[in-house]
This record gives C-alpha cells, structure tokens and sequence, in this order.
C-alpha cells in the first residue's frame, strides 16, 4: 500500500515528540476539573505509580520504565542496555523463551519490551477478565523480576544482532543517522547506537546483562503506567505484585552527562549506490524538561513538524517538488535530544535541496513565524487535543511519560494555556537560543554525491 | 508490502490492526446502513468515547484497474486529489483541515483507493464538504501534475528502488503473475511515471472517481442518523455515472516453480516464497481461507510459533523467519514463506527447511493447544482493535470496498474458531507443492560496486 505522506521516519520521531506535548482540552470541553483523573501513588518499595480507570472496554495496559535506555550504555558496551531489555523475555521464573511467548500467546496478550534512548522497561496488553489478565500478570511479572539471561539465549541474539547490525549499515538511512549522531553528540551516549556495535556486542557477557539489570532495574526508580478496566484495590495489587521483588536502590544513581554544545559546523558526505541522497541537518535540541519547551514545540509544527501545514514541506515538496518526506523534529529527553531536519531526495537535486533547507531554517530562526502561521499552529494543536488521548493506548503512553520525567499531573490542565500563550517572540527567542544555523552538523549519504562534494 | 494488512485477522500480531469480532457485537453499538439516492453508500460506526470522528472515503478502483502503460496512475491520482479545486485552492484542503485540529491523508492499494480526517466530531461537516467537493471538482492542471509526479518518482526511490527487500518483494509478484494485474507494483514502473501525464490522472479521475463508486465510512461520537443528514446535504447533489465495465483478468493455472534472483547492495540474502492459494470470496461457505489464517498463525502468530521456535532459536538456521496470509482482496491469493539464513548458512537450506515445516504439519498436523492459541489471539484481537477508531473504520470499508459486507468480520471469527485440526493439516497438504510456488532470492552485492548507468528517462512530458 502506497500512500501520499511518509509515515517512516518521520512519524517515528515525531510521534516521540507529539507523546510528550499532550495539550488541554479545557478550551473544547470547557471543565474545570482534570480531563483524566489520574491517581498516582507510590509502592511499599518506592516505586511510583500512575493510573487511570476507564471500563468502556474490557482490557488493560500495564507498563513498568526504568531510567535504563542506551544513554546509560557505557562507551566500551554499546548495546548492553538494549540487550538487557531485549533478553529479559528470553527466559525468566523457571520458564522458557518459547513458553513466556505461548503462554501470553494462550490469553491473547500482547508483551513487549519497551525501548528508548532514555528509558527502558516492559508493556502489557491484556484482556481485562480476570483469568485472562492473571495469567498474562503472571508472566510478566516473572520476566520482570526473575530474568535469566540463559547464555545460550544471549550467543544466539548477539549473533542475529551483529548481522542485523551489518545489514543496516548497508543501508543509506542508518549510514546517515549514525554519521549524524556521531558528529552531534561526539562521545555522549546519544551518540551511540542503542543496538551496539560489532565489537561491543560481541564482548557482552552474561555477567553484563545481570549487572546492568541490577542497577537500573530497580524498585524506587520504577515508573508503573496502568490504564482500563480495573478497580484501584486491583491496580495497587498488581502494582505491588510488578515492583516488590525488584532490585533494591541500585547504586548507581545512574545520572547521564551534559550534551555539549556544537563549537562549529561539521559535515560529513559519504557515498553509497543509492538513487536517493539522504540528507540530515541539525544538532543538540532541548530537554524534556526545558523551559522553552512550549515555544520550540509550536515553533516547530510551523517549520516542519506540521506535514503539509509546515514550511519546509511548502518549500521543498510543495513548491518545487523535491522530496517526498522532508521534516524538522525535536527529540526531548533527559539530556538536549536531537534537532533534525531530514529529507531524500534525487542525487543530483541534493545540493539545491540542502540549500532550501538551509535558508528556509535560517530565515525562521532569524524571523520566527508570523502571527497567520503561530494562529495556525494553535488551532492545530489546540483543535487537535481530543485525538491525543482518545484511545486506552494513548492515555497510556501518556502517562508514562508524565510519570518518567516527572511532569506535574495537572499537564493536561494547563497545556492550552502553555499553547496559547507562546507568542511569534517566544518561538523566535527559543530557536535563537537553541538553534545557531551556522553552527549546525550537515551529513549526506548517497545519490551519487561524492565525498569531496562541498555539502 | 504487507505494512497495510488492512482486515484479514493474518494481521493480528499487528495488533491495531485486528478484527473486531464476538464482544464487538454484543458489547458495542451496530454499523448504520444507508444509501443516498446517487448510489453512494454510507457506513456509521458510533463509538463514543471520546469527541472524535474518523471520516473516511473509499473509492473501490486500485491499481489493478490500471492499464499497462499507466502504471501507478491510481496512486498519482490520489496524489493529484490534494491539488485543488476551484473553491479550494491548492494546499487549502490539507491546511482547512489542520486548522480544525484534525489530521488528513490517503493511501491506495492494489484493490481501493481511500481519503480520510480525523478530527473534533464538531469538524465532521467540514470534511465531508471538501470531500465531495474533490470528489467532482477537481482541476488537475498540468503545473502542479509536473511536480507532483517528481514527488511520487522520489515516493518510488525512497519506497522501492533503495530497498532490496522492496525490489524483491516486486519482483516475486511481477514473476509470481502473468496476466493478472496484482502483478503491477502500486506505485506504477518507474518508466511508467516517467511518461506519465496529466491527462492519464484526468481519466482516471473521470473513470472511477463518482459517488456510485464510493463509500463513506465514519467511526466516532456522531449517529447515525446525523451522518446520513450530512451526507445527504453535501454529497446528494452529485450525479452518478457509469462505471467502466470490469474484466476478470484470471491468471491462468501455473505449470511449474519459477524462480527469481534480484541483486541489490545488501549485506545479507533473503528468500520469498510464495505459494499461489484461495481467497476468501463465500464467508460462509468458504472454509480454506480460514484454514490458511490459522496455519499462518500457527507458523508465525507469536515469537513462540513454529516458525521462529524451530528455525531461529532451534536450530538457528535462520536470523528471521515469517509466513503471511492475506485472505480477503479482489485478486489471487498467497501464501508467503520468508526467511534471512544465519551467517553461514545458505538460501538453499534456510528455502528447503520453511518448506519442511509446513510438510511437517502435511504429514503430522497441528496440536489442539497450538489452535487454541491462535484462536485466543484472534478473539483477543477483536478487543484490542475496539481501542482505535481509525482501525474500526478502516476494516468497514477495506471489506466493503472489495464487494464483502462488513458484517463479515465477524462471520470470519467466528468460522476461524471453527477450523479443525484436519482442516489445517489439509490446506497444508494441498497448496505447498512446487506447481504453484514462486521462489524470489536477494543475491546480496557489495555496497562499492557501482551501479548500473541509469537508463535514458525516456520522453518528459
């Protein structure tokens, strides 16, 4: 199936970012009270708790995040973090890989691991009957609390794993990301790859995984995420039931080091048989918990995060034809996450592109939007609050992440005012504060361009 | 390919995509049926939970009504369907929407074109008034089809031509079919767009774009009868039209394997096997294609399925194994075996031992908890997919849209839960011969070799 709007790349990092901008409904539903009451509580062995009851449906969604993704991945063991989640269903509480994936399969549920550069845990989805959710309970707690890291398990998945690894690095867009994260992030562990390298791969022991699961999987850092049909006596059962066993304050109080600023503007064109050059641009973006936030979230569904609304896909597609997908996103973490703009586009139309690109940015950092596109913009995302919560999964997602960066529980609440009160100044002041055009990493991979081509 | 597995319950290891099913007609509301006076039909979901409407529009011609020569120009058309009319001028209908607060695109298969928002249930008028508005004004200028056409070429560079696994899975169907036209890429032959012009899009829009072709379908916080009324006001005027008749286009009996290679850079091999097999056309009488499901469930339904089970954590011949079913679709069915050997291991072998796993089920058949199993996924599937009103919507009108009711959706549960053990061993034993299998191998080459001059771009319109 063919569709008129990439849903690739672009979706994936944009949706990261939408998840993390939920806004208020207050203008539409015209309530005072929260929009979705969430309870939140903490477990006798401190992990935090967030839930919210809706019957309409009969199923659940469960989940538990540890601050345990690939940005705690020391240097020499690129890959452990993900390893360690990966594994955790490989073989844990006297069962078998095969038997936790028929025994979830036996009920219908759906587990899964769950994987970011920050965060790292498990997600349920199960039938809410109590047989049904029960046993799929069962399994995961006994993934969660009981992994075993068979080493057969392990030799096995790292050989898969390398030769994935090789495969995607024949492949135009992952030789492009990796460029681009390299020359971003230097040696901060957003730069590295969450699936590893060869060499680190191959030297992840058992004991690696045991370790790291040790620390980061630990109870007073738990996030427990609970959304459908239960009651709230269930829902503490079950959260005791997922965290008490956990690993104890894990001694590493894993903290993650600064992202520098780029100190100039680097580049990096290397050549590959692909028909299309892709292209990214950008740098150090903001962190989740960045004042700017609000400003450089509605600033940037006006220069590229809108699809079709957005300028760069008006300049680069619309006008001119020039690339199918073409994009600018904001990737909010712990730590400044990434900013950038990505496009394919014909190798001989790449300079041109890359040049579009480069002015439209510069023009909106230098000029900010104007008043039509900011009012837009808010009508967009103001408009559109209903359809960021209207199923159990997006509730869901939401509030693990209010729950994992410690956003307050009225977000909702006061997200319109934080939209609406973002004005052309603001968006101006935050890109200039975040994004310096001249100072910015430029990698293109492909379409014939050679690599002593002046990107 | 098979990102889009609209319907068929093959699709419930992608969750949101699954069937609704048993709890859906006990526990949610009916679909309203309604036809306006000009033919077109009209399909209401009510689902109540939040202050939303999924609007969607489904034309019934794909890219296989297209005509060699042509190929793609389904996809260009639906491209083309955001450029303009004379009361909404180019972008105006993507940016109308978007200041709603809602969300807009399309997509094209090989069977329906469809068009769809999402938005505040309040903003439902709005996009039915610029559908119908597209649906019989477009302009289709020769301007804005020069540039697009140079999107949808880069569509196919991206989509397509930079990706081996894409090249192969082309190239397994334009050898797996010789006369039916699901032998056609949706997004059209490269030269085929190269040559296109604007007056290809205009028939095509003049052939198949009429109210008597069309479906709207909406899920969300509206009634029935509310929707009938709008669609009534804003769709009632337009006149239907003929449609062009249809040929069958039977692919004739195939008389033997046939084999592919495609060399594309890569680092590792893959095989695609694909056994030519029934498709559902009676859901009630019907039983093979019910048969199949659960064998591909069986097979690949979860990490534990036989597939994975035997090939990568038994004996780790393979660093991937897969088996898919599309059962519901206007043209010929397969079933398709997939598979990357582990370093080391060859093609050949990783070939012959997806083979023998489906002979094993020929010769030893399935055990009652593996059909459980599969038939517990599926129940469960239909629940989970009450969690997305995009998916509810898209189910409706991907059944309707081939010429199923949507109320097939739930005889398919139900007659899946049927299927026997012998059942499953029977299609096993009857379609995975060599007669009617196709076997497509990516022959992996150097990132360094250059490559083959591109051929002329032919005559630019």
């Amino acid at each position: 199936m063919t569709a008129r709007r990439s849903f690739g790349a672009y979706e994936r990092i944009v949706r990261g970012v939408a998840w993390l901008c939920l806004l208020l409904v207050a203008s539409i539903a015209g309530k005072a009270y929260a929009l979705l009451p969430i309870q939140d509580w903490k477990t006798a062995s401190g992990a935090r708790v967030l839930l919210v009851v809706n019957n309409d449906l009969p199923m659940l969604d469960v989940s538990v995040d540890f601050p345990a993704g690939s940005g705690f991945d020391a240097p020499d063991k690129a890959g452990l973090a993900s390893y360690t989640n990966h594994l955790l269903k490989l073989g844990a509480g006297g069962l078998s890989e095969n038997e936790i994936s028929q025994r979830t399969a036996d009920v219908g549920a759906q587990l899964s691991g769950r994987f970011t550069a920050d965060r790292a845990g498990l997600y349920l989805r199960t039938l809410s009957s109590t047989k049904e959710r029960d046993r799929a309970l069962d399994v995961m707690t006994r993934v969660l609390l009981q992994p075993e890291f068979p080493a057969e398990a392990l030799a096995r998945e790292k050989a898969r794993g390398i030769a994935g690894l090789k495969e995607a690095d024949t492949r135009p867009d992952t030789i492009a990301s990796r460029a681009f994260r390299r020359l971003v992030f230097g040696d901060h562990p957003y730069g590295r790859r969450a699936a590893g390298e060869v060499e680190t791969v191959s030297a992840l022991t058992r004991a690696d995984l045991l370790d790291f699961y040790r620390r980061h999987y630990v109870a007073d850092r738990a996030v427990v995420s609970i959304m459908g049909d239960i009651t709230r006596v269930e829902a503490e059962r079950i959260a005791e039931l997922l965290t008490s066993k956990l690993p104890r304050g894990g001694d590493a109080q894993a903290s993650m080091p600064s992202v520098r600023a780029l100190e100039r503007p680097q580049s990096s064109v290397l050549s590959h048989p692909a028909s299309q050059a892709h292209i990214l641009v950008g740098g150090p973006g903001i962190r989740r918990s960045d004042p700017d936030y609000f400003p450089i979230f509605v600033g940037n569904y006006i220069l590229g995060g809108g699809g079709f609304a957005s300028r760069l896909n008006e300049e680069v597609r619309q006008k001119r034809g020039l690339a199918y997908s073409v994009y600018s996103a904001f990737v909010p973490l712990l730590r400044e996450g990434p900013f950038q703009i990505g496009l394919q586009t014909r190798g001989d139309q790449a300079q041109a592109a890359l040049k579009i690109v480069r002015e439209t940015l510069s023009t909106f950092v230098t000029s900010g939007p104007s008043e039509q596109e900011l009012e837009e913009a808010k009508n967009n995302l103001i408009g559109g609050f209903p359809m960021r919560i209207d199923s159990n999964r997006k509730i869901h997602e939401y509030l693990a992440t209010i729950g994992f960066y410690d956003l307050p529980l009225d977000y909702l609440d006061r997200f319109v005012e934080n939209i609406r009160k973002v004005s052309v100044n603001d968006i101006k002041a935050a890109f200039e504060r975040r994004i310096q055009p001249e100072r910015l990493v430029t990698v293109v991979v492909g379409g014939g361009v050679e690599p002593t081509a002046q990107p | 390919m098979r990102v889009f597995v609209l319907i068929w319950l093959t699709a419930l290891s992608l969750g949101w995509f699954s069937a609704p099913g048993e709890t859906w007609a006990a526990g949610s509301s009916a679909v309203h049926e309604y036809r306006l006076d000009n033919g077109m039909r009209i399909l209401v979901k009510e689902d109540h939970r939040a202050p939303v409407a999924v609007s969607m529009v489904w034309y019934g011609a794909g890219s296989m009504d297209e005509f060699n020569g042509t190929t793609g120009v389904a996809h260009v058309l639906e491209h083309m369907m955001f450029k303009g009319t004379p009361k909404v001028p180019m972008g105006e209908f993507s940016r109308k929407i978007a200041r709603a607060g809602g969300r807009d695109n399309a997509f094209t298969s090989r069977d329906y074109t469809a068009y769809f928002q999402t938005l505040h249930r309040d903003r439902l008028p709005l996009a039915l008034e610029l559908e119908a508005d597209r649906m019989t004004n477009l302009l289709l200028t020769k301007e804005e089809f020069e540039k697009e056409i140079q999107v949808v070429m880069e569509e196919r560079r991206w989509r397509t031509d930079d990706r081996p696994t894409a090249l192969l899975y082309e190239a397994l169907m334009a050898t797996a079919l010789k006369a039916h036209p699901y032998r056609q890429p949706v997004i059209g032959w490269m030269n085929d767009l190269q040559n296109m012009r604007v007056e290809d899009a205009r028939d095509w829009y003049q052939r198949w774009y009429a109210p008597n072709n069309a479906i709207l379908v909406v899920v969300g916080n509206v009634t029935g009868d509310e929707v009938h009324r709008l669609a009534r006001e804003y769709f009632g005027a337009i006149p239907p039209r003929a449609l062009p008749e249809r040929k069958p286009q039977l692919e004739p009996d195939q008389r033997g394997m046939r084999r592919v290679v495609v060399k594309a850079p890569s680092e590792l091999p893959s095989v695609y096997l694909a056994f030519r097999v029934p498709k559902l056309r009676d859901p009630e009488k019907d039983w093979e294609p019910y048969a199949l499901d659960v064998l591909e469930g069986v097979l690949s339904g979860h990490e534990g399925a036989r597939l994975t089970a035997s090939l990568v954590r038994g004996s780790r011949l393979a660093a991937s194994a897969g088996a898919g079913y599309q059962g519901t679709g206007r043209g010929p069915g397969f079933f398709l075996l997939t598979g990357t050997p582990s370093e080391g291991k060859t093609v050949a072998e990783l070939e012959a031992a997806l083979r023998a796993e489906v002979r094993r089920i020929a010769e030893e058949g399935v055990g009652r908890e593996e059909l459980d199993r599969v038939k517990a996924q599926v129940v469960a599937a239909q629940v989970f997919a009450r969690d997305s009103m995009f998916a509810q919507a898209s189910q409706m009108g991907a059944l309707e849209s081939i010429g199923l009711s949507h109320r097939t959706i739930d005889i398919m549960v139900d007659r899946i839960r049927e299927v026997t053990p012998e059942q499953v061993q029977e299609v096993a034993a009857r379609y995975f011969g060599d007669e009617a299998l196709t076997v497509a191998v990516l022959d992996p080459q150097p990132l360094s070799q250059k490559r083959r001059a591109a051929p002329p771009a032919g005559a630019r319109h």
